[in-house]
């Protein structure tokens, strides 16, 4: 099986070259976008399986990016990280098709274990 | 808590009060006392009058009868005069035979006598010795002489029978003389009694020396007396209330036509007024009876408005709380949810720094590192106080999102469980114990997490203020099947809530707090939100053993 290959979109620069970090030296291949464009025009660039998505960003916020990814790459799988604790915003995200979403800050456990079933549903679509 | 103005002064209600009161009686006593006034002056006007009229009668028709009676006597008098020379009359056995013919006729002739010119007594028949007497100085001898008619006034005479004397002059050849006629009162003071009418009634004669003519009824009063008062001084007739003798009366008097003597009745006013006071008892009576029945409706009416204002004004008071209290919850749980965001993103960051911290750790050489222990040590603190932290700003995030209106699946355990949460430091500080009692097995109920998370608060903060230090509050829920309700007790170590006022602490404004710090709302809103969720709340409580407070939630 190729590596997982994981966009991680943050606006917290010291948050997402450490998550990138961790990933990648968990086996995976994580990159990092600092903004919801910087990662739409990666997206263009290079395939992704997973992408980890904070809710809230300035300019383009994680439900518009996501609103976008599923428009553009229906079989992308989402994961939102959101501050909001609320279930409303995660509710919405899975309602605009995010795989799941985790709470920030969140375990990387829980993390990688989202990401790996997301990347497991994205096989199954796909094939 | 929320604090909140209270709406105090019962003052203004009652002014108000008094307001109403004072207008409604104004405006129906009023016309009432008026009517009854009225309705009385009127009575009292045509009854007086009627009496006063009914008193003139008698007095004329009394006045007319003694005045006739004069008439009569003196018409005999002069009749006998002028059909007899004072030659014939100075035969005393003729006299006698005239006094015996007019006393076969009138009992009331005593004697009979002639008197010449010079006032020497001619001849006399009757029981006195009076042949010979000379009346030539006498006032009443000069009077009949200059008249021709002279009554004297009474005297007591022989037998100590009241008499008076009719004496008629005639002129003949010349020559005048006199016949005269001593006449027994008995008729006259008869009909002068006949006018003492009822029981109060007097009617006596009085000539102008205010000397008695006949005996009145009432006073020590003899017939011959003088009277000290002074209705002789009164000219003609006249009708008045009068004070005689220190009672009052009402009198009448009027001048005999004959006789310048006046005739006064007298009435005892309280006896001819009696159905006038009747009258004015029954209206009296009427009126006060109105004027209660007036006043008694007025002040349940009053009261009635002003309990109704109070409600009105109560239920608004309530109301607006009830406003203020959410836009502050809402204002505070965006507040809240700003400054949890605001550090959770700093959290994220040390938490994932700290990650990969202990991911490097893990590598070969820095294990072997004599402080590697330490470093692991600190990693696992600061993850530990991370997860602290973000425990803080996940309750807040529940907090703020609990503030919008909602019906939505709530865990009861989970949002008491963040209610005891807030309150557990104030609780700790004042060493008070909170246990968690949660049932496993509740149900998930359709509700409103916000509303109740309100009602929790305020019935745990009531209960913390209520043990004040040192002791323990049972936070206990539990699910009653057969029901189909959710139990939330909320058990508490203070002192009890005493039996009179337990009736009374759900109602809006009631408060044992000192003015200032409590409003009295927290438990009637809570009341409010319960009862609107489709639950109640109970409370249980012995003074000196604490209080239960238990929620009831419906299910379903």
């Amino acid at each position: 099986m190729d590596l997982v290959r994981i966009l991680v979109v943050d606006d917290e620069e010291d948050f997402l070259e450490t998550l990138v970090n961790r990933l990648n030296r968990r086996g995976m291949s994580a990159q990092g976008a600092l903004s919801g464009r910087e990662a739409l025009k990666m997206m263009e660039e290079k395939e992704f399986d997973v992408v980890v998505l904070d809710v809230r960003m300035p300019g383009m916020d994680g439900l518009e990016v996501l609103r976008e990814v599923k428009n553009r790459w229906p079989f992308v799988e989402v994961i939102l990280l959101t501050g909001h604790g609320s279930v409303e915003s995660g509710i919405e995200g899975m309602r605009l098709g995010a795989f799941d979403y985790v709470m920030k800050p969140a375990d990387l456990e829980v993390l990688i274990e989202k990401i790996q079933q997301a990347r497991e549903r994205k096989i199954l679509r796909e094939s | 808590m929320p604090h909140n103005a209270q709406i105090s002064p019962s003052k203004d209600y009652t002014s108000l009060k008094r307001r109403i009161i004072g207008l409604t009686l104004g405006f129906s006593v009023i016309p009432l006392l008026a009517l009854g006034f009225v309705i009385y002056y009127q009575f009292h006007t045509s009854y007086t009058a009627k009496i006063l009229q009914n008193l003139r009668g008698l007095l004329e028709n009394r006045r007319d009868a003694i005045d006739l009676f004069f008439d009569e006597r003196i018409s005999q008098i002069a009749t006998v005069a002028y059909t007899h020379s004072l030659e014939q009359l100075k035969d005393e056995r003729y006299l006698e035979e005239l006094l015996r013919l007019m006393q076969s006729r009138s009992r009331s002739y005593v004697d009979l006598g002639v008197i010449d010119e010079e006032g020497n007594h001619v001849s006399y028949v009757g029981p006195y010795q009076l042949k010979g007497v000379n009346y030539k100085n006498e006032e009443w001898f000069q009077a009949t002489m200059l008249k021709g008619v002279h009554i004297s006034d009474v005297f007591m005479g022989y037998r100590r029978f009241p008499h008076f004397v009719i004496a008629v002059a005639r002129r003949e050849l010349q020559k005048s003389w006199i016949l005269r006629a001593t006449i027994d009162t008995d008729i006259f003071e008869a009909m002068v009694k006949a006018a003492q009418l009822g029981k109060g009634g007097d009617a006596f004669l009085v000539n102008r020396q205010n000397v008695l003519q006949t005996t009145p009824r009432f006073g020590n009063w003899k017939l011959g007396e003088v009277m000290d008062t002074e209705f002789a001084a009164f000219p003609g007739t006249r009708i008045e209330p009068y004070v005689l003798n220190g009672r009052e009366v009402l009198l009448a008097s009027t001048w005999l036509r004959n006789k310048d003597w006046l005739l006064v009745i007298t009435e005892d006013p309280h006896e001819e007024l009696a159905p006038l006071v009747r009258a004015r008892s029954v209206v009296l009576g009427v009126v006060l009876g109105g004027v209660l029945l007036i006043v008694t409706g007025t002040v349940l009416v009053a009261r009635a408005i002003t309990e109704q204002l109070v409600r009105a004004d109560r239920e608004k008071a309530i109301l607006d709380s009830n406003i203020l209290q959410s836009s502050k919850m809402a204002a505070l749980g965006k507040l809240a949810a700003g400054i949890a965001h605001e550090v959770n993103n700093p959290l994220a960051v040390i938490k994932e720094k700290a990650g990969w911290i202990r991911d490097l750790l893990q590598e070969e050489d820095i294990a072997s590192s004599k402080n590697f222990r330490e470093f692991e040590d600190a990693i696992k603190k600061i993850e530990y106080h991370v997860d602290r932290a973000r425990k803080v700003t996940h309750r807040l995030l529940g907090f703020a999102r609990r503030m919008e209106p909602l019906q939505e699946t709530v865990d009861v355990n989970r949002v008491l469980d963040e209610t005891v949460g807030f309150l557990e430091n104030e609780a700790r500080f004042r060493n008070i114990e909170i246990k968690r009692e949660f049932s496993e097995d509740l149900p998930q109920i359709r509700s409103d997490s916000a509303q109740l998370q309100q009602v929790f608060l305020n019935i745990l903060e009531n209960a913390i203020d209520a043990v004040d230090k040192d002791g323990q509050i049972i936070v206990r829920t539990s699910y009653s099947g057969n029901k189909d309700e959710l139990l939330i007790t909320i058990q508490d170590t203070g002192p009890g809530i005493p039996k009179e006022i337990l009736p009374r602490i759900f109602d809006p404004f009631f408060t044992t707090k000192p003015t200032g710090e409590g409003t009295g709302l927290g438990l009637s809103v809570s009341y409010g939100i319960v009862e609107k969720l489709g639950g109640k709340i109970t409370v249980e409580s012995e003074e000196g053993k604490g209080a239960a407070f238990t929620i009831h939630l419906p299910a379903h």
